[in-house]
């Protein structure tokens, strides 16, 4: 099916996937000040918050590490998902930007199905976030977190996952909210409770002592279980149970994100959306 | 493809509410072949509901949208192929180069790079922008923005233009620009164009002219024929006789 040059088959959706990609990609790295903010928080985790939490873990061996750790160590991976989770739900504020602004309208009369572009976004904010990783990885190897090399490949697989499941999640809330000063309530509400909650900082199990309503709810955080399929990854092991539960995850906020952007059974038909 | 439909637009009896608030009440409209159509209405009369629908940001609940004979809702990839949409915000990346925009746009249609650098050329040598290709576009001024929209709105090759409010904002100068280069595209290029406004003074005697007001389409015909059937000087006199503005101001 093409129409002049404008191919609509499978080059077609190749073609319009490497674009909105390509899209993304330059717009972070045009905003060099959105991409340093990227870099420096999870170093300020690392540098100073680490430092001063060096004995927390008071030589106790957690999974997947063989002999106890040092803190830094520790709250690597955890720092790696929050990179993907900060980028996840900035994308989702970015496409309440974009939405107010008219350009997620420009992407929306695409002629490919909307699931498709909505996956494509998805998609880019991925790769965008794995790139964010892998600076992040390498400043840290020089802070002695030196996981084995086999691991920086093994972690990859492990991004991607964690990387599209934060962002359907962010998908899914763009949907949601309509106002741009709403994301300080997705900082209050989405992003501090989901890393707090999670074994991004401290092991499930000292939750277990200190609270065990807490340990509850924190192990049925998805941050939890991407945070584990990316610490195991990245000591090359496998944690078969993060792995379905961050798949079942995105499957869950795909699918709702793209019936919240439905024509006609989304919120957008019912409240009028973007404005211009 | 099959035989050209004689109308490039067709709405029929579409209604869309929000809610309990109607926003648009069986609005029928047609846009003919490389005709130039005016949509007329004051703001909230719905015609930025009424181009969300024939984009398909959401869907028509009730009737129907055609583009080229397409229906919108049963086959919107045909439909959206044969449309180019310029809205009415400003919806270009104001940090990415003007090509880059085009690209992306490209893209979103399938375009392969090397044919949408191409196109973008020429459609940019159309507008008179060709020299503006590696600028960003937040060095270009308004009145330039519009029209790499259209450019890029072009970039397809769209059987049907709609622009929702293209002008607003400009200085008479620019606008003045815009809606003779839309002009031309129609008399020279054969595109069908659905243009909103409600600036009387872009529309010509024998365009094509749909009044809606309140959601409903309260008068269709030449904007000659609205003139005479109106009994008045102007099309403005007749617009305001027809929206009750007239009545307004009497009182």
């Amino acid at each position: 099916m093409t129409h002049g040059v404008a191919h609509y088959g499978l080059p077609g959706y190749l073609r319009c996937m490497m674009g909105i990609v390509w899209r993304e990609a330059l717009r972070f790295f045009q905003q060099r000040g959105r991409f340093i903010a990227a870099l420096v928080r999870p170093l300020v985790w690392l540098f100073i918050f680490a430092a001063g939490f060096r004995s927390v873990l008071g030589g106790s061996v957690v999974e997947p590490y063989e002999s106890a750790v040092p803190y830094e160590v520790y709250i690597a991976p955890g720092l790696v998902a929050m990179i993907q989770l900060f980028n996840g739900m900035q994308s989702s504020l970015s496409m309440v930007y974009d939405r107010e602004m008219g350009t997620m309208r420009t992407l929306l009369v695409s002629p490919f199905p909307r699931w498709f572009l909505l996956s494509c976004k998805l998609l880019a904010g991925t790769v965008v976030s794995i790139a964010q990783v892998y600076v992040f990885l390498a400043i840290a190897w020089f802070w002695a977190i030196t996981p084995p090399l086999g691991g920086y490949v093994a972690v990859l697989p492990a991004l991607v996952l964690s990387g599209l499941m934060l962002g359907s999640l962010g998908l899914l809330l763009s949907s949601v909210i309509r106002q741009l000063e709403n994301f300080a309530g997705i900082m209050n509400f989405v992003i501090f409770p989901m890393f707090f909650m999670s074994s991004a900082l401290y092991p499930l199990s000292r939750m277990a002592d200190a609270n065990p309503l807490l340990y509850h709810l924190c192990s049925l955080n998805p941050f939890t279980h991407a945070v584990e399929l990316i610490r195991h990854a990245l000591y090359v092991q496998f944690n078969l149970p993060a792995a379905l539960i961050t798949v079942g995850c995105t499957l869950l906020f795909v699918t709702m994100a793209v019936v919240a952007y439905n024509p006609s059974k989304g919120l957008i038909a019912r409240r009028g959306g973007p404005r211009g | 493809m099959k035989s050209t439909p004689l109308t490039a637009l067709d709405v029929s009896h579409v209604s869309h509410a929000y809610g309990p608030r109607k926003a648009l009440d069986d609005v029928s409209l047609t846009v003919g072949t490389a005709a130039f159509c005016g949509l007329l209405g004051l703001n909230g009369a719905g015609k930025t509901t009424l181009f969300s629908l024939i984009t398909r940001l959401f869907d028509n609940t009730s009737g129907q949208v055609r583009v080229m004979g397409h229906d919108v809702r049963r086959a919107p990839k045909l439909a959206l192929q044969n449309l180019g949409v310029v809205f009415q915000s400003r919806t270009l990346d104001p940090d990415l180069t003007v090509m880059q925009n085009m690209t992306y746009h490209a893209a979103l249609h399938g375009i392969a790079r090397r044919d949408a650098h191409e196109r973008a050329i020429a459609e940019l040598a159309r507008a008179g922008l060709k020299d503006r290709l590696n600028d960003t576009v937040r060095t270009l001024s308004g009145g330039q923005t519009r029209r790499v929209e259209i450019a890029r709105a072009l970039l397809h090759h769209p059987k049907l233009l709609l622009l929702d409010e293209p002008t607003v904002g400009l200085d008479v100068g620019a606008r003045r620009d815009i809606l003779s280069h839309v002009r031309t595209l129609v008399d020279d290029g054969g595109l069908s164009v659905l243009w909103a406004t409600h600036l009387m003074e872009e529309i010509e005697n024998e365009d094509a002219v749909v009044v809606l007001h309140q959601g409903k389409v309260i008068e269709n015909g030449s904007a000659s024929e609205i003139v005479a059937r109106q009994n008045a000087d102007s099309l403005k006199d007749a617009f305001n006789t027809l929206t009750g503005l007239a009545k307004d101001k009497a009182a």
